[in-house]
């Protein structure tokens, strides 16, 4: 047997003390290799805040829907475009602030990770939009109806969608839970009451749509400035059409009013003062600082989710053309890796028909 | 002296592959280990991703150049004490490595090119996308990057567990024909020709 060995290893005679040596080596090397990959990886450092576990928490709570965003489930695709007039490049050197037009794709959704949820009129209204999708100097942002976030950081963002399960018997959170968490997140309390003071508007198409995370905008000359932005409706009438009352009234509302003629939202850019707070979505800016008009976003048509429309976009937060820059707002890192978590989970589901349906709604 | 040194030079990769060989196991453990912790946090995500990125098109270019010097320098004659069955081994898994190694990056550039994302490196540079804008093709190119990651980590594991059998139990001077050496004292040099000898006859001396 050792003959044998030794001469497949080309003659070499072993000696015990060598290869426990060896395999120390070997044992030495892979024990740092893999340990260093697997602490990397969170496998073995448990308590940190992860894209999975987010995607759990979404799970435990709205259910399993595969094939639907883990957040903001509920949504219908629209295209149109932005009409820059060119005061933005005071601020921003992007592309899409020069005097022009820029294509635009986005989703209109509610809240929450159902995607056949009734709609609400107080469940918070998203608007996504990337600007000059898919081109190499895209914007993408996505926007609430909201004048202030709910969270300052991903924990809070966290603790309060777990404390948000409801419970079958009453259909409502636990009131234990929900008082734990805000007895945890005082500024997610400070943020309701801001939010309580602007009840929403009737619909999507009256509705101010906020960046809320604030961002640098750099203009040619090198100068960064605070900004958030958000688009306000344009010649709105609140409730222009009889509402259709059933579980998509929102939507219903909007695909007519899209369907009626195109709907226009300027866009405006707020400049914080150096004393704002532009790391913390929860505390809004003092109302007289200044604001920039910088065009008009104009939604032209509405469409069911469909393979190649806004349902394949992952709004990231993070794709910013140059010009723009995030802030170090811990929101916006966490937004870009759990948003990236559900689009890979649900390119690779099978996917079911949206509750939105374009077609079905009689103008 | 001459002939003896002469016969070290051809156990040796030239410099150059050292370099470019030292140069990609730095370049993709690192690698490595930003992919899997990026994936897994949500704090440092966007700057790990940004890292990752960029190290991703400098591995790329690295191995471009190490497979174009592979293809234009034959690498020194294995150790006897490789076997025949083990000779095909190394061969495959050399191999499969530098496949893996061109790969990895442009799954993970056509992965983003299909996510419809810009594919942003060194801070502001945008290269082009190099897949079609497609969600199926996104997924499939997803989860093959992930795939390929973990046979990374599989075959860099066999390939440094071999050499250092090699180098430790067998004494074949596997390693050194990849390490740059210091400059030696007489007496280091006459301690490694005694413990030369007797184990590899047939390998070199310095």
């Amino acid at each position: 047997m050792q003959n044998r060995v030794t001469r497949a290893l080309g003659g070499v005679p072993l000696d015990r003390r060598r290869v426990l040596l060896g395999l120390a080596a070997v044992g030495g090397f892979l024990a740092v290799d893999l340990g260093a990959v697997l602490y990397a990886g969170g496998w073995v450092a448990g308590e940190r805040l992860t894209p999975q576990g987010f995607m759990d928490a979404f799970k435990r709570v709205y259910g399993s829907h595969p094939g639907f965003r883990r957040n903001h489930a509920k949504g219908v695709a629209v295209t149109g475009y932005f009409d820059s007039n060119g005061a933005g490049q005071e601020l921003s050197k992007a592309a899409v602030f020069r005097q022009g037009q820029t294509p635009v794709v986005g989703r209109f959704s509610l809240a929450g990770g159902n995607p056949n949820v009734a709609d609400m009129i107080d469940t918070p209204r998203g608007l996504a939009l990337a600007f000059g999708y898919p081109g190499g100097q895209q914007w993408r942002t996505a926007m609430l109806n909201l004048p202030v976030f709910l969270d300052s950081s991903p924990q809070g963002f966290y603790d309060r969608l777990v404390a948000s399960k409801i419970v079958p018997a009453t259909g409502k959170p636990d009131p234990e839970a929900t008082a734990r968490f805000l007895a945890a997140h005082p500024e997610t309390v400070r943020a309701m009451t801001v939010i309580k003071a602007q009840p929403p508007t009737s619909g999507f198409g009256d509705s101010t749509f906020r960046g809320l995370n604030a961002f640098y905008f750099v203009n040619e000359s090198g100068a960064r400035a605070a900004v958030r932005w958000s688009l306000a409706p344009i010649g709105k009438a609140p409730h222009p059409l009889p509402r259709s009352g059933g579980p998509n009234t929102l939507f219903d509302d909007l695909i007519r009013q899209i369907g009626s003629g195109p709907q226009q939202w300027k866009l405006l850019v707020t400049l914080a003062a150096p004393t704002d707070p532009v790391n913390d979505a929860t505390v809004a800016w003092p109302a007289q600082r200044r604001v920039i008009e910088t065009g008009t976003v104009t939604l032209t048509s509405v469409e069911t989710e469909r393979a190649g429309n806004a349902r394949d976009i992952n709004f990231d937060p993070m794709v910013l053309p140059d010009g723009i820059e995030p802030s170090d707002d811990p929101l916006l890192s966490a937004r870009s890796a759990v948003y990236a978590a559900s689009f890979r989970l649900r390119a690779g589901e099978h996917k079911s028909a949206s509750a939105v349906n374009v077609g079905a709604v009689t103008l | 002296m001459g002939r003896h040194a002469a016969t070290a030079e051809a156990q040796h990769f030239t410099t150059v592959s050292r370099i470019l060989h030292w140069l990609t196991a730095i370049l993709v453990f690192t690698t490595l280990l930003v992919g899997f912790a990026m994936v897994s946090t949500v704090s440092d995500y966007a700057t790990l991703l940004k890292i990752h990125k960029t190290l991703g098109v400098v591995i790329l270019a690295v191995v471009i150049i190490r497979v174009v010097n592979r293809l234009t320098h034959r690498p020194p004659p294995l150790p006897p004490t490789v076997g025949r069955f083990e000779h095909i081994l190394v061969v495959t898994s050399e191999m499969a490595l530098y496949a893996l190694l061109l790969a990895q990056p442009l799954v993970g550039w056509a992965m983003v090119s299909a996510a419809g994302h810009p594919v942003v490196v060194f801070g502001s540079l945008r290269l082009p996308g190099i897949a079609p804008v497609d969600v199926d093709l996104y997924s499939v190119l997803r989860e093959t990057h992930s795939v390929f990651a973990f046979l990374l980590v599989a075959i860099v594991a066999a390939h440094v567990s071999a050499v250092l059998l090699h180098s430790v139990t067998l004494r074949d001077r596997m390693l050194a024909r990849m390490t740059f050496r210091l400059p030696r004292t007489r007496s280091q040099q006459a301690r490694q020709v005694r413990r030369a000898e007797p184990a590899a006859p047939a390998a070199s001396v310095e």
